[in-house]
């Protein structure tokens, strides 16, 4: 029998994976962006098993919104990363220092 | 009226004057701001006699009483208060009276400086701050008169600020008196500390005696007595108001001022408020024989030390500095001797005598247009008669004439040092008896080459420019006029001559009449508090202060007035007969005079050790405590400090997000390990 | 082990390889379609929990919008790949450190008996014939209509940013500003210019001449 905790671990194993994207990937952006929607899915793994297992569907209205932001953040992330890449012909997050002191 | 608000009026009608005289001075003009502050002192000049006769005949009784509440901290409370006793009256006639006769005189001789209203303002002022010292019935009044006049000497000395070396006078006058006053406050501290948590005089006093064997320990492991150790922290107060040496340093210098306040505040009245506080805390002093004999030594060195220097002065003004230094030793000997009302009583007459001798020096330097330099004058008894006449009178009254006032208070000093038991008195005994014959000498020195003699304001007008850039023996070289080559000296106006008058008669007959009731009598009984029996010193001078007259007889067959003759024989000798003598004894005794002439380079040792050393103090703060630690470690060190940090710091902020999500992340582990500890180490 | 549980674990390693090949590709590309796998995979599991509208809305938004962006944008972009791995398993060890222990803590937590986790048990089996979506839809536009609303502007104005910050002005366009001709004046289109009347010169005249010569 499947209990909550079997998701909850998958969520979590899942998590860790996309903060060893986040280290390994740290000059890609759009791998970045790619390991935070894996993120952002680890979350809402928790919200919907918690859903199920408390019947309730608030969990699920969150999963909603979740995904309505993290839709509108890639949208928005990726018209940066294009006009980004349309600038200075890179998206190496290293390059992108003219803001340094 | 009552007696509260008479006093009240005495204390204050010379402040309103000054108010008026100081503030509006330049709307209401000249005329008006030495009437109005003539009329103010006049006021309280009346009263004060009123007051004194009225303890004369006993119709008097002692006022002690708080007028004001001025603050409380915590259990303390600070009133303004007065306590009018025989004491006080003696002092309030003697102050208003010379302050009035000086305001009277300042009329003529500042009749032309432009700081006239001011000049008027600051006396006034000084004579408000006087009263409210010896009025005051606690320590803090007490200090608040004592700072306060020596504000107002601090203010006259500078009183032609455009001198620089009058703005080096007052500044050392204020300096040196901050030495004693440090003494003071430390004394008064320890008054409030001990006796009973009360500034009163009549608490302390209360207090005093069941403090008698009371010891306390300032250095670990030295035991000390406590009424000692307040009393001569009290006395070092009045060492540096009353010029006793070692802190004799500024009277001299205090010259600078104008003369109508050398009179009234460095010789009459001010420099006696340290006689007039031991006085005062006469039953604190009673009980602790190491105090008297500090007091003693001190008024003996000052007495006969100060009187050589004035040997070897061709100022006019410090010549009589000098002589009010070795009297105000006198009387510190007396107060040493346990023998406060002759202290008390040679206050009063010195007040006159001096006064007059300094009003009549400046009347000879208004005759002279503003040359102070005795080898520059001679014969002026034939231009200046009645300056003549009264300095004759005052001079003779100093140096102890019988039946002069000098004569009997100074006789009643020697007796009581001589028959004092303390282990000083030896010495001090010498110190008074050499002393008389001193001041004999250089009176009259001062007298003979100032009247009689040639007339060499002629000649000396070559002579008197060579010495022009010799600062520290004519302070006023460089603006001093003196007469031109066909001047004659003149007399001075009415207002000069009349204040002279006035106070050769008390100069002349007041020791006469008041040493009966002061010494002898019981004017000051339940005042001024002697111990008899310890201290025997009073006990001789009482005993012939019952008959003047036969005091004044019997003196001729005593030391002290042979003494006083053979010096002034040797002056005349000396500066009428044969002037030649003094300059080949100053020629073969060159390190002597040289000695004298440099004040026994106590300036020089000041200068050196206290000068130098707080310079050399002053620098190493700068540049350790200032440049090193404040500058150098906490300003520029804390910014260094921030700097370097920052430095540090810096390379964590590398600009790149992946290094702020990687440090984001292991703080969001950190975090987590952090608050489920209790869950993940079960 | 029920028929649940296999498709549970089987699709749970689908998910974790799927999810560490997105990772680590070297290809962008390939890693946007291992996204793609992932996405199904966890829809597969939000069907086990009977949510079925997200399941198919991650299907339909993620899969069919967002991953279609990602392969959109990836594939405009010419990205040197090359460049960007660079030291790429440099960081391996503390990144894979992290991760383990952010895992072992996860679990050691779930697992604990404070965590109480068994006391979750699953709710009545709903109906067969119960709608998910009408029931979402009921909580939608009842309780969390505000909220719904807000995230619809959210989208609007992701929307407009999205076009906003990527819109270039293109050198050869025709556009034609209609205020600015409606606010033209005389003076913007003539200008008056004095001219002094010259009569024509002797050689200049001759020039003439000869060229009609």
């Amino acid at each position: 029998m499947l209990s909550l905790t079997h998701f909850l671990v998958l969520a979590g194993i899942l998590f860790a994976i996309s903060v060893l994207g986040i280290f390994l990937n740290r000059k890609n952006l759009i791998i970045l962006l790619m390991a935070i929607e894996l993120m952002l899915l680890a979350v809402n793994y928790n919200f919907i098993a918690f859903s199920h297992y408390l019947s309730d569907t608030a969990g699920q209205i969150f999963v909603f919104f979740i995904l309505t932001v993290a839709a509108a953040e890639s949208a928005i992330g990726l018209a940066i990363l294009v006009v980004l890449f349309r600038k200075l012909d890179t998206i190496n997050v290293e390059d992108l220092g003219s803001l340094k002191g | 009226m009552d007696m509260k608000s008479l006093y009240l009026l005495i204390a204050l009608s010379p402040l309103v004057g000054s108010v008026i005289a100081g503030l509006f001075g330049w709307a209401i003009g000249r005329r008006a701001a030495h009437v109005v502050t003539i009329l103010g002192v006049a006021v309280s000049a009346v009263l004060s006699i009123g007051v004194l006769k009225g303890f004369l005949d006993g119709s008097t009784q002692v006022f002690n009483a708080p007028v004001y509440t001025w603050l409380t901290v915590g259990g303390f409370e600070f009133s303004v208060g007065f306590l009018v006793d025989s004491l006080t009256a003696m002092m309030l006639v003697v102050v208003t009276s010379v302050s009035l006769m000086v305001h009277i005189y300042t009329i003529g001789y500042m009749h032309e400086d432009p700081g006239y209203q001011r000049f008027f303002s600051y006396i006034s002022l000084f004579t408000f701050s006087m009263l409210m010292l010896v009025m005051s019935n606690n320590f803090i009044q007490l200090f608040f008169g004592w700072e306060a006049v020596g504000l107002v000497s601090y203010l006259l000395i500078g009183f032609w600020f455009k001198r620089p070396t009058a703005i080096f006078a007052n500044l050392k006058a204020f300096l040196v008196n901050r030495v004693g006053d440090f003494g003071f406050l430390l004394g008064i501290g320890l008054v409030l500390a001990y006796f009973g948590g009360s500034l009163n005089y009549s608490d302390v006093f209360a207090a005093a005696p069941a403090l008698a064997s009371k010891t306390i320990q300032i250095i670990p492991g030295v035991e000390w007595s406590l009424l000692t150790v307040t009393c001569i922290l009290l006395f070092i107060g009045a060492m540096g108001k009353s010029a006793q040496f070692p802190l004799h340093v500024w009277l001299p210098d205090s010259m600078e001022g104008p003369t109508p306040i050398s009179a009234l505040i460095h010789a009459a009245t001010m420099v006696t408020a340290g006689i007039f506080m031991v006085s005062r805390m006469s039953p604190l002093f009673e009980m602790s024989d190491t105090a008297l004999n500090v007091v003693m030594v001190a008024g003996s060195i000052t007495a006969l030390f100060m009187g050589f220097l004035g040997v070897v002065q061709n100022d006019i003004k410090r010549v009589v500095a000098y002589s009010t230094l070795s009297q105000l030793g006198y009387m510190t000997v007396a107060l040493g001797a346990s023998a406060y009302s002759v202290a008390m009583f040679h206050v009063m007459t010195h007040a006159f005598f001096k006064a007059l001798l300094f009003l009549g020096a400046g009347s000879v330097i208004m005759g002279m247009h503003h040359d102070q330099d005795m080898r520059n004058m001679g014969g002026l008894r034939k231009y200046m008669p009645i300056t003549w006449i009264t300095s004759l009178l005052g001079s003779l009254a100093l140096i102890g004439t019988p039946f002069f006032s000098g004569f009997y208070s100074k006789d009643s000093i020697i007796l009581a040092v001589e028959s004092s038991n303390l282990s000083a008195s030896g010495f001090a005994y010498f110190a008074v008896i050499a002393g008389v014959f001193v001041t004999a000498f250089y009176s009259f020195r001062m007298y003979f080459l100032v009247f009689h003699g040639k007339e060499r304001w002629m000649e000396n007008h070559a002579h008197h420019e060579h010495h022009g850039d010799h600062d520290d023996e004519e302070p006023s070289g460089d603006h001093h006029h003196g007469l031109g080559p066909n001047d004659k000296p003149h007399e001075s106006p009415w207002v000069v001559t009349l204040p002279l008058a006035l106070l050769a008669i008390p100069s002349v007959l007041i020791g006469f009449f008041a040493i009966h009731p002061l010494v002898g009598g019981e004017f000051f009984n339940g005042v001024i508090f002697t111990n008899l029996e310890a201290h025997p010193g009073l006990e001789a001078a009482m005993h012939h202060a019952h008959d003047a007259m036969a005091m004044g007889l019997h003196a001729f067959v005593t030391l002290p007035f042979w003494l006083a003759a053979a010096g002034v024989a040797l002056a005349w000798f000396f500066y009428m007969k044969a002037p030649h003598i003094p300059a080949a004894i100053k020629q073969k005794f060159s390190g002597v005079h040289t000695l004298l002439e440099n004040k026994y380079y106590m300036d020089e040792l000041y200068f050196a050790v206290f000068a130098k050393g707080s310079r050399a103090l002053g620098t190493f703060f700068w540049k350790v405590g200032d440049m090193l630690l404040i500058d150098g470690l906490l300003v520029n060190g804390s910014a260094r400090l921030v700097g370097s940090v920052s430095r540090a710091v810096r390379k964590l902020q590398t600009g790149f997000i992946y290094s702020y999500a990687a440090v984001m992340i292991i703080g969001v582990l950190v975090l987590m390990t952090y608050w489920f500890k209790p869950l993940i180490l079960r | 082990m029920s028929f649940q549980a296999v498709v549970f674990y089987v699709l749970s390693l689908i998910l974790i390889v799927a999810a560490f090949r997105v990772v680590t590709a070297k290809n962008p590309v390939h890693a946007a379609l291992y996204l793609v796998l992932a996405f199904f995979t966890a829809s597969g599991h939000w069907l086990l929990l009977q949510a079925e509208f997200l399941a198919i809305a991650l299907v339909l938004v993620y899969v069919g919008a967002v991953m279609v962006l990602f392969l959109f944008v990836v594939m405009m972009l010419d990205i040197n790949i090359e460049k960007l791995r660079e030291g790429f398993w440099q960081h391996f060890p503390l990144a894979g450190t992290v991760a383990l222990v952010m895992v072992a803590e996860m679990v050691l937590i779930l697992s604990s008996p404070e965590a109480n986790l068994a006391g979750f048990q699953a709710g009545p089996a709903v109906a067969a014939d119960a709608s998910n979506v009408r029931e979402l839809g009921r909580q939608l536009y009842t309780v969390y209509l505000l909220p719904f609303e807000a995230a619809a502007v959210v989208l609007l104005v992701a929307m407009v940013a999205a076009i906003g910050i990527t819109m270039r002005k293109r050198a050869d366009s025709k556009y034609i500003n209609p205020a600015e001709q409606v606010r033209v004046r005389r003076n913007d289109r003539v200008r008056m210019v004095q001219v002094q009347a010259v009569k024509p010169e002797a050689d200049s005249a001759s020039d003439i001449n000869e060229q009609q010569a």
